[in-house]
């Protein structure tokens, strides 16, 4: 069974937690900045929002690269940057239309969320619930793809990010 | 069935498999110009960088993985198609009947007219057979003159400058990256360069190469400025056209590259066109263009396979986008960079720190962006372009702070504030729960 984010964002305080479990568990530092989860903090509504990749359908990120060097796995649907692959050409980077895939300058690679390989750190630290890691089917996740694919629109119907039927 | 796909850049490959996916009995047939596995010129760069093995170019990295789907992959240059009998035929005079053809040839970097520019030494950087002759040539502390500071010359000059290359840059554009950003941009990437050691030559023309007696730099680089730049390697990049000159006198139209309609499809009954060979939809203007990128390419060998197999796909655009990496001063740009007629714009510069972001908005969309010094979540510029979404009261607040807009982005994007997603579907989307 497949297994997804879910995110709630009325229930995030803004305390980071997940930003800096994250970090540690991916960069093996408490770095903020190297996190494939972040919080944006809209002050004036006084109001957070968890933020990261959905682990597309067909990904752009993935199209977009010129050496095969994101894949994939075929369990999970989590899509993989395979550090020995990427040249660090960055155009992942502007071809995520989510802006979910980012350049990491000390090691010269893309990073991005692979869900740490079934047992993401974030949700394992969020103290409030905003963050948990379900089974799709329970949290509708196929309609939240396809309106990530009508955010996305502009590809054509069979293009990235549009709902397969294969789950 | 029998499919044709002529090009194995990443439109070829992408339109083989997209085809094998589609009709698994088709026969289908990729023909490759060059005698190597299919590899993306992309990578050379970073082949040259010496981060990378020659394999590591390769678009498919899985031994036998065009074998295993069926696509036979042969090698040869097409001499021409006759349309009427559905047959290709190479230079060495082989045919090939096709039901369906797809042209993907790409493009061939533009030799400048100056003399000299044939000797040796003097090498373009575009295949990898290019990059084994420069690898053989820049070695460190070599002087090394590069002709063309565009898109994919600054690329290449990257990786010479990792090489230790010692560099000039000879640009006939006031500015380097004309085509990829403004002047403020291309003004910093300049300053940052000759900050690293590089000569930028902008305004300047090369008028002639000539071969000399010394061994360490046995090419002069005539410039228009008067002077002479020693060099042991000159690497040209002064543009690219589409490869369609085999198609001279057939009725498939062209333009500076392979007219085609929404479909991908040329004028010619069951030919179709894809990735730098054609012109195609540019989704900001709405017009026909070379978009002579990746992404396009492969978007267009998936749509135009799709199309061949039957499966009807209008094309609606593409969006025109750039990254570069200058010597680890990163810049993009995407769609209108330059800023709609009438539009308004949002810019922030800070020249000390090189960084630099402007958005450029007609009415409330966003239509355009260029960024130095940026690289976190700048995927959502195209995101937020290529979408069209109504930014309503987001625009003014981008104008003024125009930083904002990955909240800007999560807001009306993500539908998770205030803003209504542009599609009129209720609720958040990414990660989040759909509420009952």
């Amino acid at each position: 069974m497949l297994k997804a984010l879910v995110i709630d964002s009325g229930k995030c305080t803004g305390c980071k937690q997940c930003e800096m479990a994250c970090s540690y568990e991916n960069e093996g530092e408490f770095n903020v900045s190297k996190s494939r989860i972040r919080v944006f903090d809209f002050h004036t509504e006084a109001r957070m929002v968890p933020y990261t990749c959905t682990q597309c359908a067909e990904a752009w990120c993935q199209q977009a690269c010129p050496v095969n060097a994101i894949t994939t796995d075929a369990a999970s649907g989590v899509k993989i940057v395979h550090e020995n692959l990427c040249v660090g050409c960055k155009v992942c980077t502007i071809a995520c239309p989510f802006g979910t895939i980012n350049y990491n300058a000390s090691t010269g690679k893309v990073i991005k969320c692979d869900l740490c390989q079934g047992n993401p750190a974030c949700a394992d630290a969020c103290p409030t619930g905003a963050i948990t890691f379900q089974d799709i089917e329970q949290t509708g996740f196929d309609k939240m793809r396809s309106w990530a694919s009508v955010a996305a629109k502009g590809s054509e119907t069979s293009g990235p990010s549009t709902p397969t039927a294969k789950h | 069935m029998d499919y044709v796909v002529l090009g194995a850049g990443p439109a070829g490959v992408t339109a083989a498999e997209t085809l094998r996916s589609a009709n698994k009995a088709a026969r289908i047939t990729m023909i490759g110009a060059e005698l190597e596995a299919p590899y993306s010129r992309m990578a050379i760069p970073y082949l040259l960088h010496g981060n990378i093995e020659e394999h590591g170019t390769y678009l498919r990295q899985t031994p036998g993985h065009y074998s295993n789907l069926g696509i036979r992959y042969l090698n040869g240059h097409a001499r021409n198609i006759d349309t009427a009998t559905r047959t290709l035929t190479m230079q060495g005079g082989d045919t090939i009947g096709y039901d369906r053809l797809l042209i993907a040839t790409g493009a061939s970097p533009i030799i400048p007219r100056f003399p000299g520019a044939n000797l040796p030494g003097v090498h373009t950087c575009w295949t990898l057979a290019d990059a084994r002759e420069i690898l053989k040539l820049a070695e460190k502390g070599a002087p090394v003159v590069l002709v063309g500071a565009g898109f994919i010359g600054s690329i290449v000059l990257e990786a010479l400058y990792a090489r230790g290359c010692d560099l000039t840059v000879v640009e006939i554009a006031p500015r380097m990256v004309a085509r990829m950003m403004d002047e403020t941009a291309g003004g910093m990437l300049t300053r940052w360069c000759v900050s690293k050691g590089v000569k930028v030559l902008t305004g300047t023309k090369v008028e002639s190469i000539t071969q000399t007696w010394n061994g360490e730099a046995p090419l002069y680089v005539g410039l228009s400025n008067g002077k002479t730049a020693p060099a042991k390697l000159v690497v040209l990049a002064a543009g690219v056209r589409s490869n369609t000159s085999f198609l001279a006198g057939s009725n498939i139209a062209v333009n500076h590259g392979i007219k085609v309609d929404r479909f991908l499809a040329t004028t010619a009954p069951g030919v179709y066109a894809a990735g730098d060979c054609c012109e195609a939809v540019d989704l900001s203007t709405g017009k026909p263009d070379m978009l002579a990128i990746q992404p396009v390419a492969v978007e267009h060998g998936r749509i135009a396979a799709l199309n061949m197999a039957g499966v009807v796909t209008p094309h609606r655009g593409s969006l025109n986008m750039n990254v570069l990496d200058t010597m680890g001063l990163i810049s993009s740009s995407f769609g209108l960079w330059q800023g709609a007629d009438g539009g308004s714009t949002g810019k922030v510069t800070d020249e000390q720190n090189y960084k630099y972001l402007k958005l450029e908005f007609e009415g409330d969309r966003m239509v355009g962006a260029q960024c130095v010094g940026m690289t976190d979540h700048v995927g959502m510029l195209r995101g937020l372009i290529q979408t069209g979404f109504r930014l309503g009261g987001w625009r003014d607040k981008l104008i003024k702070s125009p930083e904002r807009l990955r909240e800007a982005y999560i807001s009306v994007a993500q539908g998770v504030t205030h803003g209504a997603p542009a599609s009129g579907a209720s609720g958040p989307h990414v990660n989040t729960p759909v509420a009952a």
